[in-house]
């Protein structure tokens, strides 16, 4: 349970994606530790609830958050943070965002148009990252150009299949991501 | 009117406020007590912690064996993580807790830091 007692360094990158994509089974893939949840308050503007004059413009929810570690070293520990994608979680991006290496999108190819919103949300933090493109079984693979033109986006992000049940294919999606940010320094 | 509200009391909290557990303390900034700070019990500060409220002697308990994030503190504990934060920036303030602060956000684009990380990464799945 606990880190090595020389662990001095710590890093963070953040696997985001709509609801049901696959990020807390991803965790599991990859974490070290059986995947743990904090519970984080956030503060949300209720819109859309104009008609109920009496409510206060602002409620305070309680969101789950997933998240797993590897130790990458004898100093150096990763920890992975399952992200909520919805808009009104922005208030934990803010805090998750900074510091974090970069940004693993997990996307399903059949719901690729709630995606936008977290391409948006990654951009909007300046998150590098790159893409993974959910794979299921029984399903064909999609073509990831076909994804990449969906999606429009930049030539220069990575855009790959993952499964996220299993082990390998879960890490090598964190090693394009790490490729990628090491390369995008040029 | 006391009979009138009472009617309609639920409970959606749990018994104890958590501005009770954090004695009205403020959250500390957002730099701090961050999810990926590390943190363990200076040597003897479980004993000097009797006096702590209940769930930071938890806290204490719990990081009184080894090195954990604030992360897992909170999961581990099952205290909000705001919680725990506020009590963790108490405790350090007695001198009770050991900090160690993730790498800062204006390193994430070091190349030793990002090539220590793939090699870790490529030795996990190599299984080396």
């Amino acid at each position: 349970m606990y880190l090595d007692p020389d662990v001095s360094r710590s890093v963070k990158i953040l696997v985001v994606g709509h609801f049901a994509v696959g990020k807390t089974t991803y965790i599991g893939s990859v974490s070290e530790i059986e995947p743990l949840q904090t519970e984080e308050e956030i503060t949300e503007a209720s819109e859309g609830l104009d008609d109920l004059s009496e409510t206060p413009d602002k409620t305070t929810t309680t969101v789950a958050m997933d998240f797993g570690r590897l130790t990458l070293g004898e100093d150096l520990v990763l920890y992975i943070f399952g992200t909520p994608g919805q808009e009104r979680f922005k208030q934990m991006w803010e805090g998750l965002s900074r510091g974090a290496l970069g940004a693993l999108v997990l996307a399903d190819p059949e719901r690729l148009e709630e995606t936008f919103p977290i391409l948006d949300l990654v951009e909007a933090f300046g998150l590098p990252y790159v893409i993974g493109v959910n794979t299921f079984e029984g399903k064909h693979e999609f073509p990831l150009d076909e994804v990449c033109e969906a999606l429009n986006i930049s030539e220069e992000t990575p855009v790959i299949h993952c499964d996220v049940r299993d082990q390998d294919s879960s890490m090598q999606a964190l090693i394009t991501l790490v490729k990628h940010l090491l390369s995008s320094l040029g | 009117m006391s009979d009138e509200l009472d009617g309609e009391l639920e409970l959606t909290a749990p018994l104890v406020p958590l501005f009770v557990i954090a004695q009205g303390r403020a959250l500390p900034r957002e730099s701090e007590y961050e999810h990926t700070t590390i943190i363990t019990a200076q040597d003897g500060a479980v004993a000097a912690a009797r006096t702590l409220a209940p769930e930071a002697r938890t806290v204490m308990d719990l990081i009184a064996d080894g090195f954990l994030s604030v992360a897992e503190v909170a999961a581990h504990t099952r205290l909000p993580l705001g919680i725990v934060r506020i009590l963790l920036a108490q405790m350090a303030e007695d001198g009770l807790i050991h900090v160690r602060n993730p790498v800062p956000h204006a390193e994430r684009h070091d190349p030793v830091l990002l090539t220590a990380v793939l090699d870790g990464l490529m030795r996990i799945r190599t299984g080396a």
